[in-house]
């Protein structure tokens, strides 16, 4: 099931912590769980057969509860811990049997890690930090320090590389670790809770920077997380992990829509779903009056609706018209139809967020129109509709 | 009297440790004379060339010179503090000898520092060479001086090298303790994050470990020269010159002018030593911001040489 697509993909990984690995792994086998391998031999199962694919240049969050196993899940991906079973391919080729040479090299190159306390060199200067990873990798000093500016301003440092760590404020910290990362120019970012210890207003800020520089450099994000909100905004794909094993994987909607158990359930209770739901994913096409005008008026409207949508041949939207005091020959008449248009409408594009949108639909008089990235129109979004949504 | 007892079976019982250690030594003194001479001469070679470079310093170079490291080191203060202290050593006459003792505890830091940060590295690298080398430490401290001086003596004969060895002995566990100790406590993510950058373990040690554990190795230098300072005194009686002897022969003819000069002597060494090594250990603390060359002296001729050229 590998595909060209996946630039990482783990199977059937497990870990055990502890001296006997073995035993616990025959007990796994077996059937034992967690609890009772734990009981018995004292050996804890941080990570329990997971499989998973990563695909190029999108952002996977890896979320849980405490304890889940999500920072043992991420350290296993460049090897800070040993697996105890399984694979992990990185572009196709095994990098669980990597010698030390091989391995540095994995990790100076493909994977850069943002860590939870920022994990800064405080007797360096932030040049020095961000410059930290090309150092070890033996790149000169002129080059080294370009290439660690560079990464600065593109965190918005830039004017700050001559201080050092305990000057700057924990946001600013953050940025540090994230250029030191970025700085190394990897293919797989790897981000261990990295905003947790930040405020909300500074973690919203850098989500929004990462989800930036994300689409500025398409690079690979595997983002650890226990918050769902964070996970679900800045997330491509979500992998929900409980007591080590990883429970479901997927889209935020697909997770919200159809989670595999009570645990995710959970995770998606209370959420608001208008941070997961695009208005594409809402809008109804029937409950509005499409009108089509291609010469005559193919599809009169019907009775009862209070507006009509005017579509061409090829789905777009020309127009939005009061159906209120027309009467049935003015409305089987195209020229009639389009001269008595509103001046002007509103619409919303069906990649936008739910809840960027629900303001133009409550003070709008109309059921406002989705339009599709190229132009086409999807459907309406009443406000019935959207109390529907955002009650459930 | 001699009615044989359990409750006291010593009498019978024992073990001649004292014999074998003197036949030990016998032995070692007899077929072991050039291993001994190998150790002395590197000892002897430091010692010769502290001591010269000391003793030809003038007095008033001497104090100038220091109270600019002083200055550079931490502040203006510190300089002026420099500057009395050695000033009140020539004033009560025993500037000679008292850099006879600084090169005694010089030369003994210098090997404590080639000997004891490798061993602290060492020991903080793998826990089973630490569960060696800490009784032995231990033993090194412990041990009263009076123990190993005779032996020392039988080896190496008497004078400023066996005096240096036997100060190195005393010193030395300290600062092998506290290397251990400041890079056991680098903190864990700094390590982790290292690692996940690719460090080999060399690179780890010299950019991560190393800088991070520095205070407390600088704290470590700061115990061993004082507690060379202390071993001095004693090291007096196996012949070792300088501030140490004077203080032996005034208790020795009861000349309490004498020893109360030679002690005076010695504190004033030790607070200069104690100070100076301080300020080197808090500006290796990385909330000090400042390049070593913005700051005293230094700095102060930079400033105006840049000031000069810009004009
Ligand atoms: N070095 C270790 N030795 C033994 N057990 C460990 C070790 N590291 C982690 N564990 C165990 O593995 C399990 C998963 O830990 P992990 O740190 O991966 O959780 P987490 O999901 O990152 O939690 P958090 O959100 O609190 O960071 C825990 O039960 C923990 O006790
Ligand atoms: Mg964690």
């Amino acid at each position: 099931m590998t595909d060209s697509n996946d630039i990482l993909s783990i199977r059937n990984v497990y870990k055990v912590f502890g001296d006997q690995p073995d035993t616990a792994m025959q007990m796994l086998r077996d059937g034992s769980t967690k609890e009772e391998i734990f009981e018995e031999t004292g050996q804890t199962v941080g990570v329990f057969d997971a499989s998973f694919s990563v695909k190029k240049g999108e952002i996977f969050v890896i979320m849980g509860l405490s304890g889940s196993g999500k920072s043992t899940m991420v350290r296993l991906l460049n090897r800070l811990i040993e697996p105890t079973a399984g694979t992990i391919e990185l572009k196709g080729k095994d990098i669980t049997g990597l010698g030390d040479a091989d391995l540095l090299d994995v990790r100076r190159k493909e994977m850069s890690m943002v860590f939870q306390s920022f994990a800064l060199m405080p007797h360096m200067s932030v040049l020095e930090n961000a410059a930290f990873g090309l150092e070890i990798s033996g790149v000169d000093k002129d080059e080294r320090n370009k290439r660690a500016q560079e990464a600065l301003e593109q965190v918005g440092l830039g004017e700050h590389s001559s201080s050092y760590p305990h000057q700057l404020s924990g946001g600013m910290q953050q940025r540090v670790g994230l250029a030191r990362a970025l700085t190394n120019d990897p293919t797989i970012l790897l981000m261990d809770e990295a905003f947790s210890a930040l405020d909300p207003l500074i973690r919203y800020e850098m989500q929004g920077e990462l989800i930036r520089l994300q689409q500025e450099q398409e690079r690979t994000i595997i983002f650890i997380s226990h918050d769902l909100d964070e996970a679900v905004r800045i997330g491509d794909r979500i992998a929900i992990m409980e007591g080590g094993r990883v429970v479901q994987i997927g889209t935020p909607e697909e997770l919200m829509r159809n989670p595999a158990d009570d645990y995710v359930e959970t995770f998606f209770k209370g959420v608001d779903v208008s941070k997961i739901l695009k208005a594409g994913d809402v809008a109804c096409a029937n409950s509005g009056c499409t009108i089509r005008i291609n010469g005559s008026v193919q599809s009169p409207p019907t009775n009862g609706s209070q507006f009509g949508y005017l579509l061409d041949n090829s789905d777009k939207l020309q127009g939005v018209i009061s159906l209120k005091g027309l009467d049935a020959t003015a409305k089987a008449n195209p020229e009639s139809l389009l001269a008595q248009c509103m001046d002007s409408h509103e619409s919303i594009n069906s990649s936008d967020m739910l809840q960027d949108a629900v303001k133009t639909i409550a003070n709008s008089d109309y059921p406002i129109p989705v339009i599709e990235d190229n132009g086409t129109f999807k459907g309406v979004i009443t406000k019935d509709l959207l109390l529907q949504t955002l009650s459930r | 009297m001699s009615e044989f007892s359990l409750l006291d079976p010593f009498q019978y019982l024992n073990l001649p440790l004292g014999e074998w250690v003197e036949s030990i030594l016998q032995y070692l003194v007899q077929n072991f004379r050039g291993f001994f001479r190998a150790i002395r001469w590197p000892i002897d070679q430091v010692l010769d060339i502290s001591e010269g470079i000391l003793q030809s310093i003038p007095p008033l170079i001497g104090i100038i010179f220091s109270s600019l490291l002083g200055w550079q080191l931490a502040g203006k203060r510190m300089g002026l503090f420099c500057a009395v202290t050695l000033f009140f050593l020539g004033l009560i006459g025993v500037w000679s000898e008292s850099m006879t003792t600084l090169s005694l505890v010089l030369t003994s830091l210098f090997f404590c520092v080639v000997l004891g940060v490798p061993l602290g590295i060492l020991s903080a690298r793998s826990d089973r060479i630490e569960k060696i080398v800490r009784p032995v430490l231990d033993a090194m401290q412990t041990l009263p001086a009076f123990v190993y001086l005779v032996p020392v003596v039988m080896l190496f004969g008497i004078g400023n090298v066996p005096g240096v060895l036997v100060t190195i002995v005393f010193a030395l566990p300290p600062l092998v303790r506290l290397t251990n100790l400041g890079i056991r406590q680098v903190p864990a993510d700094k390590i982790e994050a290292a690692r996940a950058f690719g460090c080999t373990p060399r690179q780890m040690l010299f950019r991560v470990q190393l800088p991070l554990a520095t205070p407390t190795i600088m704290a470590g230098v700061n115990q061993t020269l004082m507690l060379s300072l202390s071993m001095v005194v004693i090291a007096s009686m196996i012949s070792v010159g300088g501030l140490g002897q004077m203080v032996l022969r005034g208790i020795g003819r009861l000349d309490m002018g004498l020893a109360t000069v030679g002690g005076l002597g010695l504190v004033l060494l030790a607070i200069f030593l104690d100070r100076l090594t301080q300020a080197m250990g808090e500006r290796s603390d990385s909330s000090n911001t400042l390049h070593w060359y913005e700051t005293g002296p230094v700095g102060f001729f930079v400033r105006t040489f840049r000031g000069a050229q810009a004009k």
